[in-house]
């Protein structure tokens, strides 16, 4: 008899349930279709191609930003700073393209990912030399980063009109017939799809959230895979910073004030496992997806903007009651019980 | 034997930790394709020395010749890439990522700059097809039984090229059939060349798969010895020093009116219909193969799974039990199998794990009077024996016998009539074990009724005045201890069990 024949019962009795677990993202396609299907009862001129471009546009940022969240989680850690990045890179960009308006927007998106990334490192150091808990080391990273976007600008704002028109151009130009802004985040999307399942760095972060004693043990580079997940999350918001100030056409003090708890809820509701060690690029996207429909089906049936909020908060909830009650019930289904 | 000359050697070794000495002048050989024993008490250095072989720890002195040459590790990188390859009670996966890659973390195949998922599945079936073991490789770790994923780790060794495996004490959780495929996979590598050194407490298997034996004590060298020419009695003898004439010291104690009577018990899908009664002074052993839901009858009545249908009584009264805090009112005590999880707060002090169940005794309008607590936390430790630096120390530093001692003292200081074990023996050495014994029979002659779940049939046939077998959610025999064999509860507990082996087995 081999071990096989000792299996869990899991398969047995809990198939199909499996099935569903492991294509987790098919649960949020069927949210989202559902949600779909009962907007447009309601508001039939929702159906259209316009919409749903509109939809991309939205979200783009979100998912480009929410990437670099998820490899940040998927090692067990958060990242709160993005949103400050996000308005200190957006301010110091924006700022500079103002001041050598002829720069060309290339070199402003190099820029861009530039300053995310020292800023992404530096909680990459404090959080692995410093041995500080990522949530804290990042709420403080949070309130240095906004208070330097008072500081760098003095209180003052980049406007519409001050912004030459190739940097306004960057996000919404469509020269491929799609908004420069959706094509960033497939771009995103793909290279970080192919870095997490085709090259070491990228499964050393499976791993290193998975079980970090292991890892260690493994040979592989615990410390620096942490650091990493740093500056590659804060480079993705420093790109997403241009692309920030290029679609609002504007840099201000408050940009992106809170727009963390919206990368942390992309996460989370797209699946990735808040205790760290598994999420993947398609379910973020849907993720964020779902989020964004559901913004603009509440703004396309009327409803209040606070309803809005509590609508996205109540599903972060059930994204996460349903992900430890799947959790729970895959531990007494025969899982080992470990996270 | 392949080799006239040792594949490892260890001379002299002394390792001492802040003036203890863990090791002192030990030594031990092991030949390629030998399965060699290491034996001994808990707190005997086993531990230590494995982590000097394995690169965790440096010797103070003394020499490691691996292939007759001297050799120093500088970590357990460095000793992985020199051959040792060591698994451990609990594996240590990735439960995320699938088998394949837990074998060939960091260092999956490449080719063309990308991780080349299809060698690396290859090379995965290959190692397991090699052991003999039918598993696909791209199930995650997070599926796989805790037998499964020791093979995991097996092969995970073997594709690292190990000539010699340590195995610190791989059994523990492992149900019978597991440990007997374990052992065909252990006797498949002795017989390919493989250096094996496996720790177990339980003689029977050094019996079924050790070739030789090296003992120690107090971090001594006691001796080695060949397994076909030494009794169980020589091994502890030299494991204690002393002989342990009654390892299980089970008195005859008066068996009083009954104390708990549960009848139609089920909770769907772990057990049903389980009906038995436990009377004060009796020891009832509860025996079965590992997930037979024992444990789950145990945390039933606990409450901590209420049952969904069948009554309990207690003293004669029915009650319903839905939370722990109630199973203590009704004079319940429960020491569950899984100490480091369930028994004990690992980061806290043996005193605050000892009076935690009991702290509103203690306490004046919600602030303990910290005095009283320390004195009666003292107090049990003494009288259990727990060997510390102190009940100030941290329950994660002590060693598996101690911590279980912990264990019992707490639910001891509740003062149950009624007293649930599971397991409360498992992973703990001989002489631990017979003082856990005694401290049982002590317990059951001052009237206290003991449920006793085990795994061990020794245990169950020294200990118990009466037994229960269970297989599969239901009870299938009761024996008297003058009429039980260890026969007779093997076939209660497995009859079926072949069968439906050979069913799941189809299946997959």
């Amino acid at each position: 008899m081999t071990v096989n024949a000792t299996a869990p019962s899991t398969r047995k009795s809990g198939s199909l349930f499996l099935t569903l677990v492991r294509f987790r993202e098919l649960s949020i396609i069927i949210f989202i279709l559902l949600l779909i299907v009962l907007v447009a009862i309601d508001t039939p001129t929702f159906l259209t191609v316009e919409n749903f471009r509109n939809i991309l546009l939205n979200i783009s940022i979100l998912i480009i930003v929410a990437l670099g969240q998820m490899m940040v989680i998927i090692t067990r850690g958060i990242d709160l700073s993005v949103s400050a990045t996000i308005g200190l890179v957006a301010m110091m960009v924006s700022f500079t393209v103002v001041a050598f308006p002829g720069i060309s927007p290339v070199v402003a998106l190099l820029l861009g990912m530039l300053l995310g990334a020292i800023l992404g490192s530096l909680n990459g150091v404090i959080i692995t030399a410093g041995k500080v808990p990522p949530i804290i080391a990042t709420l403080g990273t949070l309130s240095i980063y906004r208070g330097m976007v008072f500081l760098y600008s003095g209180g003052t704002w980049i406007n519409s009109f001050e912004m030459p028109d190739s940097y306004r151009a960057l996000a919404k130009a469509a020269p491929l017939g799609v908004p420069n802004i959706i094509l960033f985040a497939i771009a995103v999307a793909i290279i970080i799809y192919i870095f997490l399942n085709y090259t070491r760095p990228g499964r050393d972060i499976y791993a290193v959230g998975s079980n970090p004693d292991a890892a260690n043990v493994a040979g592989i580079p615990v410390q620096r895979t942490l650091f990493m997940v740093y500056l590659i999350s804060g480079m993705l918001a420093g790109l997403a910073a241009v692309l920030w100030a290029s679609r609002f056409e504007s840099a201000q003090t408050n940009t992106a004030l809170g727009f963390e708890l919206q990368t942390v809820a992309a996460s989370v509701v797209g699946g990735v496992n808040i205790f760290g060690g598994s999420g993947t690029v398609i379910g973020v996207i849907l993720g964020a997806f779902l989020l964004g429909t559901i913004d603009y089906a509440l703004i396309l049936v009327q409803i209040s903007p606070f309803w809005q909020l509590a609508g996205q908060g109540l599903l972060i909830l059930i994204a996460v009651i349903v992900d430890s009650a799947i959790r729970r019930r895959l531990q007494r289904l025969g899982g080992t019980g470990e996270l | 034997m392949s080799e006239q000359n040792p594949m490892m050697q260890m001379r002299d070794i002394s390792k001492s930790f802040g003036g203890v000495h863990a090791l002192n002048h030990v030594q031990m050989e092991v030949y390629a394709g030998e399965v060699h024993a290491l034996l001994g008490e808990n707190g005997a250095g086993k531990s230590t020395l494995i982590k000097t072989m394995t690169g965790v720890y440096q010797p103070d002195s003394g020499e490691i010749y691996l292939h007759g040459e001297l050799i120093r590790f500088a970590g357990p990188r460095d000793a992985q890439q020199h051959g040792i390859g060591a698994i451990y009670q609990e594996p240590s996966l990735f439960p995320d990522l699938d088998i394949a890659e837990n074998i060939m973390a960091g260092r999956q195949p490449m080719r063309n700059g990308r991780i080349d998922w299809r060698s690396m599945h290859r090379e995965a079936r290959n190692v397991l097809q090699q052991l003999g073991v039918g598993l696909d490789p791209r199930i995650k770790a997070r599926n796989l039984s805790v037998a499964q994923q020791q093979t995991v780790e097996i092969a995970r060794a073997l594709s690292l090229n190990a000539k010699l495996l340590i195995m610190d004490e791989p059994t523990s959780s492992l149900t019978l059939t597991e440990v007997e495929e374990l052992f065909r996979i252990i006797r498949q590598l002795r017989d390919t060349g493989t250096a094996i050194i496996f720790i177990s407490h339980r003689l029977e298997e050094l019996f079924a798969v050790a070739d030789r034996v090296t003992i120690l004590r107090d971090g001594q060298y006691v001796g080695t010895r060949e397994m076909s020419g030494v009794q169980t009695e020589d091994l502890i003898q030299m494991m204690v020093g002393r002989q342990i004439d009654e390892l299980f010291p089970k008195q005859e104690a008066a068996i009083g009116e009954t104390l708990l009577e549960v009848a139609d018990l089920t909770v769907s899908g772990k057990f049903e219909n389980v009906t038995f009664s436990l009377r004060a002074g009796e020891i009832l052993g509860l025996a079965g193969l590992i997930g037979a839901g024992r444990t789950d009858v145990a945390r039933s009545l606990f409450g901590i799974q209420p049952a969904q249908s069948g009554t309990i009584k207690v003293n004669g009264h029915a009650v319903t039990i839905r939370s722990p805090q109630q199973a203590m009112e009704l004079g319940l005590g429960f020491v569950p199998e899984d100490r480091q999880h369930h028994g004990l707060v690992l980061p806290m002090s043996i005193a605050d794990n000892i009076t935690l169940p009991i702290l509103p005794r203690y306490a004046t309008a919600g602030w303990v009077r910290e005095q009283e607590t320390k004195r009666v936390a003292a107090a049990a430790a003494k009288k259990l024996e727990v060997k510390s630096a102190g009940i100030t120390q941290k329950a994660k530093e002590l060693s598996g016998g101690n911590q279980q001692k912990v264990v019992l003292a707490k639910w001891l200081e509740t003062g149950p009539r009624i007293l649930i074990l599971d397991e409360p023996t498992r992973g703990i050495d001989v002489g631990t074990k017979a003082a856990v014994h005694q401290l049982m029979s002590d317990l059951a002659s001052q009237g206290v009724a003991i449920l006793m779940i085990s795994s061990e049939l020794p245990e169950i046939l020294g200990m118990s005045d009466r037994i229960l077998v269970m297989r599969e959610g239901h009870i299938t025999g009761e024996f008297m201890r003058a009429e039980a064999t260890q026969e007779k509860l093997m076939a209660a507990a497995t009859a079926s069990a072949t069968a439906v082996a050979t069913a799941q087995g189809e299946e997959n």
